[in-house]
């Protein structure tokens, strides 16, 4: 897993941050290319502007720079600087006093489907999961995992490779000074199957090899004409060793010499930007990496899409990332909900809805997904269908984000060798700090406690987390801005990217309804106390700039993150919602009983409600 | 300005329809530019590299990698039969030989002495394109297929299953909001594109299989007969390859719903005519629809006149199906375009537009949720 210090592993460009005053930045999606303008303020750094335009990689444009020149134009008429030029380039400042253009432009970019890969390994749960780590942590869409044990016969998985059209390939496979047979019948097997890229027919397909090094040379006999083959340090060269910096910094490296450069107008975009163009996740994950190395932080961010949803985490400094390629809320709420069960979705409903039509519904959204919910019942589904699709996400998540696989662990008595420790995951809900929301229909909800709500109800934080959301999905671009200007981005997140929503403080541990979970005590800024019996919510609400103490006394089965039974005091600042107790238990149980479940989901609803 | 932009489904009597048909892999054209196809004449060919049958030799005859090279009865470039011996063990004291037979037919790609593992390449694969409309080749790209125009009833559809088809229309329901069920479909309507009104139900489509009809246009479908038609709860609309015995294609959605007037009362007044059905729909970037294509002659009605609104522009008295609940799948006009954002019933802050009902209700939906009917 890597290190999170320089996670694009691009040397910045000679710029001079000193005399940087206008920063341009784009973010060119699938469908939109979003641009915001950071400025200068005083001696401070703010995001100032932002504008949109329709992304312009396909027919009958087939130029992303068209979508980032409007978008920028748009900005330039909002600032009231010119940032285009009448042949559409970007006007950079002449000097200081220069009333048009910018000093620096930079971008990040998923237009056209992204970076989509096929990883391969020897083992699923070890090389194979360390080269699926490089890749989705690089920013990549991972279209498939081969492995010699994914119980697929040989020539199933031939068929499978030869169906797909990956941008690229990344092999690994064996230790260093390990067996050599296996990852070379991997690769036998891959390159016969001849892989078609995706753009451009005629260019040869770019295969990354990160295994073994003693195979290397019998790899490069192997993946001979029709293939790019770079060769890397192996990004596991032993079993306790997860090496991923060099095979991430490649796959970044390939990403802008082929991929993008055979991306309609990527060309000119390249020459734009003053830094290389990253994928739009792999500059949302160094950005979390950097704010939770700075602040010392265990975080998760989440992005739910229409088709996709991302899940970013740092544990203890180590970094991973997810992508559920199904799980959204237009293209794949079918599949959410046929993935959860619609009775999983309908526990969150406590309203009357047919099931029938509700089916008929989620298919209608997945095959008209730009609609939006206009009636309040529609919205209580919609909410549903996140609750479940982030949990799925999550959980994924949890389960893909582990210790290494593999890995022999001493035990503490004699030289008894034990595998069961390894493969563990790392990501502890106690212990996490910050969850970071973003994405439609959690950026977008009507009421900033429905946010927080949708949060809590899926990821289910234990003990003290702060609640927020990116608040116009700006994380892409201070990703990218990190890398030329990291104290501009770092000042931009603070001020003008993350709205803190407040602070879920929720105990671990199961109890029988109505017996006593924790007692808690505001004071400072706001005052308030009450004590919660199991299945209970309260919220209390204390501003973004209120700052409180807030102590927490939990029965003795119940754990607010000291230990059972154990209270706990801590000093926080509100936000937009407040601190929600939480007293439901850990996990999270509905009761069993319709009209019960119906009953509490009213009333948690309710208490939502009453802070609006 | 009272105008927005949307997108919407295309329903037209008279459309100038291209079908790109490309092979997958360089191949053979067949037709030259000027040429009249049929729907299903083949217009290019190929073959493609076979299939990949690796055989772990080395692990099958008990032996070392490494003397693999050592073991084969056959070399590389040499083609072999389903069953031939590939390699042969050295057994022990030259007795026990195991000869391993060749699991398929194919040529010998590779041989390797590091793995121990042989790959047989298949016989290569054939691979046609069919015209898929009645037309004229207008270009030929070489080694690659042929562009064919045709003038066409074109109607795209909202969702389809099933890949592409050919057969002539049937009309089944005799009106645009009739429900297709089992007892219309007839024993001669094998090789049809049957025609339904409303929704389609399970069991009109498990007729239509028996009866071996090529293809269902129908209004509607409901989630649970879909289900129940392919075996399995759909996920992500990514359709076409589905291998049912027949293609589907809804025009409007899921539910009870009646298919648009003019797409029934089009698509009936070329009863008996060929029709080129897909059903293949793709929903995500580059999105695709099915569709249903009907070549013109000479003599076909003519499409009423009438002034055409600008493509994909929105403005009052324009013609919308409104495409979300509590209103699905009812057809207006617009009535207003208010420009400021208004506040909806789930609590968000969206722009909207009025819609005058056939019923003579007015009502305000968001701007997202109306499709155009294109013309």
């Amino acid at each position: 897993m890597s290190a999170p210090n320089h996670p694009s592993g691009h040397a910045s460009p000679a710029i001079d941050p000193s005399r940087l005053r206008y920063i341009l930045a784009t973010d060119c999606g699938s469908t939109t290319t979003k641009a915001i303008l950071v400025e200068k303020v005083g001696d401070g750094w703010r995001q100032t502007r932002r504008a949109e335009a329709p992304t312009t990689v396909e027919e009958p444009f087939a130029d992303v720079t068209i979508g980032v020149s409007n978008s920028l134009t748009e900005i330039g008429e909002l600032a009231g600087r010119r940032f285009i030029a009448d042949d559409g380039t970007i006007i950079r400042r002449k000097d200081e006093n220069d009333p048009d253009g910018c000093d620096i432009y930079i971008s990040t970019s998923s237009a056209g489907g992204g970076l989509q890969m096929v990883v391969a390994g020897v083992v699923a749960q070890m090389t194979a999961a360390s080269a699926k780590r490089a890749a989705l942590g690089a920013g990549a869409i991972v279209m498939d995992t081969i492995a010699s044990n994914d119980k697929r016969k040989p020539h199933e998985r031939i068929q499978r490779i030869r169906e797909l059209r990956p941008d690229m390939v990344l092999i690994s496979g064996g230790t260093d000074g390990g067996n050599v047979q296996q990852v070379v019948q991997i690769a036998e097997q891959i390159a016969p199957a001849k892989p078609r890229p995706r753009f451009g027919g005629e260019y040869e397909l770019p295969v990354i090899y990160a295994g073994n090094k003693d195979a290397s040379a019998q790899v490069r006999g192997i993946f001979g004409k029709g293939f790019d083959l770079a060769v890397v340090d192996n990004l596991r060269p032993t079993l306790e060793e997860e090496n991923l910096g060099p095979a991430r910094d490649k796959i970044h490296d390939v990403f802008l010499e082929h991929v993008m450069a055979h991306a309609p107008g990527y060309d000119k975009l390249i020459s734009w930007s003053d830094a290389p163009i990253m994928p739009t996740p792999g500059a949302v994950g160094d950005i979390l990496q950097r704010i939770a190395a700075r602040d010392r932080l265990n975080a998760v961010c989440v992005d739910i899409g229409g088709a996709t949803t991302d899940v970013f985490s740092v544990f203890d400094g180590t970094f991973n990332r997810t992508v559920s390629a199904n799980l959204g809320m237009s293209y794949s709420i079918s599949n959410v909900c046929a993935e959860a069960g619609l009775d999983q979705v309908l526990r969150w409903v406590h309203i009357d809805m047919d099931e029938r039509e509700l089916r008929n519904r989620v298919k209608n959204k997945m095959i008209r997904p730009t609609t939006i919910p206009q009636s309040a019942e529609a919205l209580v589904f919609e909410q549903a269908v996140a609750r479940e699709a982030l949990r799925l996400a999550y959980a994924q998540h949890k389960e893909f984000a582990t210790t290494l696989k593999g890995v022999q662990q001493q035990r503490t008595v004699g030289d008894v060798f034990s595998q069961q420790a390894s493969g563990q995951t790392i990501v502890d809900d106690m212990k996490l700090d910050l969850l970071v929301a973003s994405g439609g229909v959690l950026s977008h909800a009507p009421k900033m406690e429905q946010t927080a709500a949708m949060l809590v109800d899926s990821f289910e934080p234990q003990g003290f987390t702060q609640l927020a959301k990116d608040s116009i999905f700006m994380m892409p671009h201070l990703g990218v801005l990190a890398s030329v200007h990291p104290v501009a981005a770092m000042e931009v997140f603070e001020r003008d990217c993350l709205v803190r929503l407040g602070w879920s403080v929720a105990a671990k541990g199961e109890g029988k309804w109505g017996r006593k979970c924790f007692s808690y005590r505001v004071s400072g800024a706001v005052n308030a106390s009450g004590e919660l019996a199991c299945g209970d919510v309260a919220l209390v609400r204390v501003g973004p700039e209120q700052e409180v103490e807030v102590t927490v006394e939990p029965a003795k089965e119940f754990d607010l993150g000291a230990g059972a039974g154990k209270a706990v005091t801590r000093r926080v600042k509100g936000g937009t919602v407040g601190i929600l107790f939480d007293a439901r238990g850990r996990p999270l149980t509905l009761p069993e009983s319709e009209a019960d479940r119906r009953s509490a989901v009213a009333r948690w609803a309710k208490v939502w409600e009453s802070a609006s | 300005m009272a105008k927005a932009y949307t997108p919407g489904l295309k329903v037209s009597a008279r459309a100038n329809y291209k079908a790109r048909r490309l092979l997958p892999v360089h191949g053979e054209v067949l037709v030259k530019v000027g040429d009249l196809v049929k729907a299903r004449d083949v217009v290019a060919r190929t073959y493609i590299e076979g299939d990949v049958t690796p055989v772990a030799v080395a692990a099958q005859l008990s032996a070392q990698a490494s003397d693999v090279p050592g073991l084969m009865l056959v070399k590389q470039g040499d083609a072999v039969t389903a069953g031939q011996p590939l390699a042969r063990s050295k057994g022990i004291f030259g007795f026990g030989k195991k000869e391993l037979p060749s699991p398929a037919a194919g040529t010998v790609e590779s041989i390797s002495a590091t793995t121990g593992q042989v790959i047989l390449r298949g016989a290569p694969l054939p691979v046609e394109v069919k015209a898929y409309v009645d037309g004229r080749v207008v270009e030929v790209f070489a080694g690659e297929g042929a562009l064919i125009e045709t003038e066409a009833a074109f109607v795209q559809g909202i969702f389809g299953v099933g890949g592409e088809t050919v057969g002539p229309i049937r009309a089944a329901c005799a009106r645009h909001d009739e429900i297709l069920d089992a007892s219309h479909i007839k024993p001669d309507m094998r090789g049809a594109i049957v025609l339904g009104g409303a929704r389609v139900t399970a069991a009109a489509v498990k007729a239509a299989q028996a009866a071996g009809v090529a293809g269902i246009v129908a209004g509607g479908i409901d989630d649970s007969d879909l289900r129940a038609i392919l075996g399995y709860d759909l996920g992500v609309a990514i359709t076409g390859t589905e291998k049912i015995g027949l293609t589907i294609l809804v025009t409007e959605g899921f539910g009870d719903i009646a298919m648009a007037e003019r797409t029934f009362a089009l698509l009936k007044g070329f009863e008996g005519r060929e029709a080129s059905v897909n059903g293949a729909t793709q929903i995500r970037a580059g999105v695709m629809r099915p569709e249903v294509v009907v070549a013109r002659r000479a003599g076909d009605p003519e499409p009423a006149q009438g002034a055409r609104p600008e493509e994909g522009a929105l403005e009052l008295g324009t013609q919308v199906r409104l495409i979300r609940d509590p209103y699905f799948g009812l057809l207006g006009t617009v009535s207003a375009l208010p420009s400021e954002p208004a506040v909806l019933g789930s609590g968000s802050k969206a722009r909207v537009l009025e819609v005058k009902l056939g019923d003579g209700r007015s009502v305000t939906v968001p701007r997202a949720n109306i499709e155009l009917i294109e013309t």
